[in-house]
């Protein structure tokens, strides 16, 4: 039997993107109405519970916690996290939190990944999404470990963990690599590594007794200042909607279309 | 003292395209100093005289490209802080944004991705929710990292040449100790097309190309242009994953989009209408991308394509 692990995956509650999104208010921050669990955050829970399984599962002594940081709606991606087969949870919620950058997102987030491994054992990995389906930065997993001083890997397509160490390939660039690294770590993972699955009922049922655990920044030991709007780096000065992309000249092809179009091409001196 | 510092990253013998253009961009905000790794060729030592590259640095061991992102990050750290430099620029692709991330937390410096254009005075433009919203980031910082989208300014060398020092800066070694490593590397095949998140022209194809990408590559030969997909065409096997468009693929924004067969789906969009010109082939005429593209043709791909590349080799003769 391989070692037990205890793993967070970070999962957040972003707005859908099937409707649209708005920016408003005086930070520029994304509208969080028709919020749901991002979907690239599902692959690394999926992931995680792969990880676990492979070990005996919560029987066994693995864990795997789904941790959200963001107002009072974001518990919602942590329940659908434990109904999918997440262990335990934690948001982490406080006013002062509000319009945080990814530099003072990934100081909290750190906080409260050292606030859980302080309870119990200390954790062995930390998965994450490719990127938030919102904000889109990708900068939290190399923040984060970069405030944990953990080893990070990211873009995996494949993970496999033996031997307190973590192998992933990634394709993301012109080669395909093997990546290792030393738990604990922080490793993404992308849209490719798995299927995941869906709740069932029975899932569903269960979640209602697995503990969700809320904390604020006192608990975790962050001052406000250093989060939100006062412990961001960086200020989103201006947003401004792009005008919708309108339709063109649409023509059906009557047997010369291939023609026209360079046609277009050569107009638009695309040629 | 620089003002900024632009990050190469092992490029062999020639400085891509996407290189060229964070030179420019990096010369508009003043005196240009370069963290380079690698072996510097005496070509490209020479084109980055020619951007007016004042200082190139490089680091105290050769062997960076083995490890990922942390030392990397540990590197330019050192660098900004031998160059005195303000601005940071990292290109836009995964690890160049990881590189930034990592940087941003070493030197309390505010990172802004995905830039699209920079200010003299550092305000970053990008483009927001799957490009529906146009912003304008600052960092507050003493210290701005950037990780630039390529093809949003025409490279242009100085006015005149200058003369390039060479310096070296140390790696930390604790930088190197507890990193993740790459264990095995194989260098994909290459296709001979321009990479698809630099390419001037895109053509890319769905479902609707049924399992043979033939007419669209033959099409994006002519044009010189590169090969993407849908999510869709991408699942069934048809092309390998690097060429997905969409939000959770590459992100493109070239001159010219050739959408095949796509139906244009939430997903696909997000990846693809801040293109300059979108053009849509699909059959459907209710295709949803029909409502974004400037030319659109209901009609059968196999038929027009064909006619389209052997129209297009006519002109060129």
């Amino acid at each position: 039997m391989e070692e037990t692990l205890k793993i967070v995956v970070l999962v957040k509650h972003v707005p859908d993107a099937q409707f649209d999104r708005h920016i408003t208010g005086p930070g520029n921050t994304t509208d969080r109405d028709e919020s749901i669990l991002s979907e690239l955050d599902e692959y690394a829970l999926e992931a995680a519970l792969q990880l676990a399984e492979e070990r005996g599962g919560p029987k066994a002594g693995n864990e795997v916690i789904a941790l959200s940081m963001g107002p009072a709606g974001a518990v919602n991606a942590v329940k659908k996290s434990l109904q999918i087969g997440a262990s335990s949870g934690v948001h982490l919620s406080d006013d002062a939190l509000a319009g945080s950058d990814a530099a003072a997102t990934s100081l909290a987030l750190a906080a409260a990944i050292r606030h859980i491994s302080a309870d119990g054992r200390p954790v062995d990995l930390v998965l994450t999404g490719m990127a938030s389906t919102d904000g889109e930065t990708s900068l939290i997993p190399s923040q984060l470990a970069e405030r944990l001083s953990f080893p990070q890997v990211t873009f995996a397509s494949s993970l496999e963990v033996r031997g307190g160490q973590v192998s992933a390939r990634r394709d993301a660039g012109a080669f395909s690599e093997t990546i290792e690294a030393q738990l604990p770590a922080v490793v993404s993972v992308t849209d490719q590594i798995n299927e995941p699955r869906y709740p069932n009922f029975k899932g569903i049922l269960a979640a209602k007794k697995k503990k969700i655990a809320s904390l604020s920044l006192a608990d975790i030991g962050v001052d406000a200042s250093q989060v939100g709007l006062a412990g961001s780096w960086t200020v989103v000065e201006s947003a401004e909607a792009r005008p919708p992309r309108t339709a063109g000249t649409i023509i059906t092809d009557d047997g010369d279309a291939g023609i026209k179009l360079v046609d277009f091409f050569a107009a638009q001196k695309l040629l | 003292m620089a003002n900024a510092l632009v990050f190469i990253d092992n490029p062999g013998a020639a400085l891509k395209k996407s290189s060229l253009e964070l030179l420019t961009i990096a010369r508009s905000l003043g005196e240009t100093a370069v963290a380079f790794t690698g072996e510097l060729h005496d070509d490209v030592a020479a084109t980055l005289g020619a951007y007016g590259v004042t200082t190139v640095y490089q680091p105290s061991v050769n062997d960076l490209e083995n490890y990922l992102v942390g030392p990397k990050a540990a590197y330019l750290a050192s660098a900004v802080a031998a160059s005195g430099a303000t601005a940071v620029l990292v290109d836009n692709s995964p690890e160049g944004k990881e590189i930034a991330g990592r940087l941003g937390i070493k030197l309390n410096a505010g990172v802004i991705t995905d830039v699209v254009g920079v200010e003299a005075d550092g305000t970053a433009h990008k483009s927001v929710l799957a490009g529906s919203y146009n912003t304008t980031a600052k960092a507050t910082t003493a210290v701005t990292v950037l990780s630039v989208k390529a093809n949003n300014v025409e490279p242009a060398p100085a006015n005149a040449p200058v003369t390039t020092a060479t310096a070296t800066v140390e790696v930390p070694a604790e930088a190197l100790a507890n990193s993740a490593r790459i264990a095995a590397r194989a260098e994909k095949p290459v296709s001979g097309r321009p990479d698809l998140s630099e390419a001037r022209i895109v053509v890319a194809g769905g479902r609707g190309v049924d399992g043979d990408f033939g007419p669209l590559e033959e099409l994006a030969d002519a044009l010189g242009a590169a090969v993407g997909a849908s999510r869709a065409a991408t699942d069934a096997g048809w092309i390998g994953h690097d060429a997905q468009v969409g939000q959770t693929g590459v992100t493109v924004s070239p001159q010219l989009y050739i959408s095949a067969g796509i139906s244009g789906a939430i997903q696909q969009k997000a990846g693809m209408q801040t293109s300059k010109v979108i053009v849509a082939i699909n059959k459907d005429a209710e295709s949803p991308v029909f409502e974004i593209a400037d030319y659109g043709i209901i009609g059968d791909l196999f038929k027009v394509l064909p006619q389209a590349t052997a129209e297009i080799k006519k002109r060129k003769g």
